[in-house]
């Protein structure tokens, strides 16, 4: 009975989180980018003392839109609560037809991003962007594109890629992966013409050589990055995975901003900076009206992008 | 320095007072949260993450590797002993082991799994030290329409296990298949049979429907029946440990569900159920005592035990080679390495070879410790089935619910538990078998993905599927598999293909 007797201590401590002062909730399963952006928070919080007993929590599914639907009707009001989310939420909400939006919550701050690359397995004969879009406006069916889910941030790439070339978005030939992993794969084993992805996936292997990055979707190339962005290479794309923290709906102006001061704070100490140069994530940190201006741009972008890739009606 | 030699060292390393502690502290946790259904070592490892950031590399990495190993194995305690599969890999070894619990050989049940856990988790570690960069190699070659003939293949030996009572068997197959379309489609993004509730979206949990299928509908199935005087069900029977005979009928499958589940464990769209599903087909098919499968064959325990164990080491050859993580727990390592400045993928064997090797003798260790601590305690472990009944059932529902709800705080989740348990309870009032319905919830999604996805990238063009020698290949065995039983079946033969429908309980 021992092992029953710790886990059963070890699920109390899961499912009754103790008194805190920020719990954070991660809208994703654990590992993945927004897991992963929830508990370093909790981390630098708890060790730097702005929030010494901050936890973390999950809350996972549909694109993140079961937490953020979750956590906007529990915590109205409630200064102690955050949620990480980011640009993928966007597209799920829009998708998904969520009731919930990001305008049930209050956004806080754009904390860290990365931008996407395309890239083409060594093997491949298509050289550079140029090629790839040659062939896209060749025959669009017959340029198959490995990415992550649906509707997600690769989704969303490889539709400007075909609009900004004058290509029908609609007849791209996308191929959903369930992560950035299986789709490497496909890359690797020459099963598709291209891939998409975040940088920080296929990093590795293209310096190994196994893959030949042909553009970033930065507005500027990325030092240390051998690779032209789009807009270099003639399309309009400025595309960022960006990531963020909200705080609960209903907050007073001076709840909004000891949050927003304790966030500034965590953002900007050494500690975070160490923990975004260890995990190779860009520091692309903002907030106030600029970051709310940014986040309505993006909204109205992806909506329209997503309606002529066919997926929002 | 050769591989040998990093090996050795890395070893030394793994082996200090110290690290022996923290691979301790990992298999016993592993190990705790295997047994609870519903938590998984993913969870664990994110948990712990912020833990072992103040430990060393080495330090983290050897509990890391204990959790992972001691979760795969912690599983198989509970379908064993309560027919309540801790994890979706061990839902297989509940079919057997938990008739041989009944029949007083759950010592044996224990110990081959254990024991095999052990055998494959060596052998694996081995390949995966030494053969990783060939292997991905290979690895990487199952696109699409491979993936999809392997699932056509597991289909078929599954489905062909279900024996002479087909149709039960398939009306609980197709049932996990329609429920397996609940949720949004991953090719296309758009909502599926979800009904407006967003908590459908992302279809149903596998372990919480294994959980409310086997735990639930098992407590549900008891309490309905009339208590009886006669208990002799858990009585211990004969030794607790393994016989010369069991030994003997245990090695081969163990070596069989090696060879079956390191590779599929390898490949990037596999997983550890696959390769349990297949190793116990296998080994029905090749055992010397086919009718003793429905009622507690040592076979039916030894193979896929060895199989989900030794694809647990499977899935860190596309991590360690390429940096990609194919299970939850692999992603949750990688956050791990890469904490550490480390960025796994086809440079870090070079780049960092103290390190890699230092983990692959963590696991050996973390392997050999998992041996040391559960051997002993499967004398105390089968002491649960003498704990009355009403307790014992009071206690898996507890501990079903507190995994539910740990994993996922949502009282739909809850609700479905429920829901699931009772559908559960009503098939086994009606002699439905309850692992189709698992299998197809776990394999339905996986060949649609995969045929889809092929026949997009072809576009529309179906020839593509047999157009591939590894594709060709196994859609031929899986054909065979399909006909070779109709065939002795017309000849009379039928009797030898037991059932596994109907009697699982």
């Amino acid at each position: 009975m021992k092992h029953l007797v710790l886990a059963s201590l070890f699920a109390s401590a899961i499912a009754l989180p103790a008194m805190a002062d920020y719990t954070i909730i991660a809208p994703a399963n654990p590992g993945g980018g927004w897991d992963q952006t929830a508990r370093t928070m909790q981390q630098v919080m708890q060790e730097d003392g702005i929030s010494p007993s901050a936890q973390v929590q999950n809350v996972p599914g549909a694109g993140g839109t079961i937490g953020l639907a979750q956590f906007s009707s529990q915590n109205k009001g409630n200064p102690d609560a955050l949620i990480v989310g980011g640009y993928v939420m966007v597209g799920a909400i829009l998708t998904n037809n969520s009731p919930v939006s990001l305008k049930d919550v209050t956004p806080i701050a754009r904390l860290t991003g990365e931008y996407e690359a395309i890239v083409v397995p060594a093997a491949s004969d298509i050289q550079d962007m140029a090629g790839l879009v040659a062939k896209l406006k060749e025959n669009p069916g017959a340029v198959s594109w490995a990415g992550g889910s649906a509707g997600g941030t690769d989704h969303i790439a490889v539709g400007m890629i075909a609009k900004a070339a004058g290509v029908d978005p609609t007849k791209i030939n996308y191929i959903a992966y369930s992560g950035g992993g299986e789709a490497l794969a496909a890359i690797l084993g020459n099963q598709v013409t291209a891939g998409v992805s975040s940088l920080g996936e296929f990093e590795a292997q293209v310096k190994a050589g196994t893959l030949r990055l042909l553009a970033v979707s930065a507005p500027e190339r990325i030092e240390g990055v051998d690779a032209p962005t789009l807009k270099e290479s003639g399309l309009d794309i400025d595309l960022q995975n960006w990531r963020m923290v909200a705080a609960a709906p209903g907050l007073s102006d001076e709840q909004k901003a000891k949050v927003t001061a304790d966030i500034e704070k965590m953002a900007k100490s050494e500690n975070w900076q160490k923990q975004l140069s260890d995990k190779g994530w860009m520091d692309t940190y903002l907030a106030g009206p600029e970051f709310d201006a940014q986040l309505e741009a993006d909204v109205t972008a992806t909506q329209a992008i997503l309606k002529d890739i066919g997926l929002v009606k | 320095m050769g591989a040998f030699d990093f090996l050795m060292q890395g070893l030394a390393t793994a082996a200090e007072p110290m690290m022996l502690l923290y691979a301790l502290i990992g298999v016993t946790l592993g190990t705790a949260v295997g047994v609870l259904p519903g938590i998984g070592p993913a969870l664990t490892v994110a948990l712990l993450l912020p833990v072992t950031y103040r430990l060393d590399p080495a330090g983290s990495l050897i509990m890391f590797a204990g959790i992972y190993y001691g979760g795969m194995y912690g599983g198989s305690t509970t379908s064993i002993l309560l027919n309540t599969p801790g994890e979706s890999a061990s839902i297989i070894t509940a079919l057997e082991g938990n008739k041989m619990a009944r029949r007083g050989r759950g010592g044996p049940a224990l110990a081959t799994a254990a024991i095999g856990s052990f055998v494959a988790g060596l052998i694996a570690t081995l390949l995966l030290a030494f053969l990783a960069p060939s292997i991905v190699q290979i690895a990487l070659k199952m696109g699409p329409r491979e993936n999809f003939a392997l699932m056509v293949l597991a289909f078929v030996t599954v489905s062909a296990a279900l024996g002479d009572s087909a149709l039960r068997g398939l009306t609980s197959l197709f049932l996990g298949l329609a429920l397996a379309c609940v949720g949004i489609d991953q090719l296309t993004g758009q909502a599926r049979l979800s009904f407006g509730v967003p908590e459908l979206l992302d279809g149903i949990e596998v372990t919480t429907m294994a959980v409310a299928m086997f735990a639930v509908g098992e407590a549900l199935a008891i309490a309905g029946t009339r208590v009886q005087a006669d208990e002799s069900v858990t009585a211990v029977k004969g030794s607790v440990w393994m016989s010369r005979k069991d030994w003997a009928r245990s090695w081969k499958p163990w070596l069989r569900g090696t060879a079956i589940g390191f590779p599929i464990g390898a490949m990037p769209a596999g997983g550890a159920e696959i390769g349990t599903f297949l190793s116990y087909a296998t080994e029905k098919k090749l055992s010397k005592h086919p009718e003793e499968f429905g009622n507690g064959a040592i076979e039916g325990v030894a193979g896929p035990e060895a199989a989900n164990n030794a694809s647990a080491a499977g899935t860190l050859v596309p991590l360690l080679t390429l940096g990609l993580p194919t299970s939850a727990t692999a992603a949750i390592m990688l956050a791990g390495f890469q904490q550490f400045g480390l960025q796994p993928g086809p440079l870090l064997f070079a780049t960092n070879p103290t390190l890699v090797w230092g983990l692959i003798a963590s696991l050996l260790i973390a392997n050999a410790m998992l041996l040391i601590l559960n051997l002993p305690l499967i004398g105390l472990w089968v002491k649960l089935l003498t704990v009355p009944k009403p307790w014992l059932y009071a206690g898996i529902l507890l501990f079903a619910t507190l995994g539910t709800i740990g994993a996922n705080p949502s009282s739909f989740e809850l609700g479905m538990l429920l829901g699931f348990g009772v559908l559960g309870y009503v098939m086994r009032l009606f002699g439905y078998p309850i692992a189709p319905i698992v299998v197809g919830l776990i394999l339905g999604p996986m060949a649609e993905q995969q045929l889809r996805r092929a026949l997009s990238i072809s576009q529309g063009d179906w020839t593509v599927l047999v157009q591939s020698p590894i594709a060709a290949t196994l859609l031929a065995l899986a054909a065979l598999a399909l006909i070779v039983p109709l065939i002795l079946r017309a000849r009379g033969k039928g009797q030898v293909l037991t059932q596994m429908a109907g009697d699982e309980d």
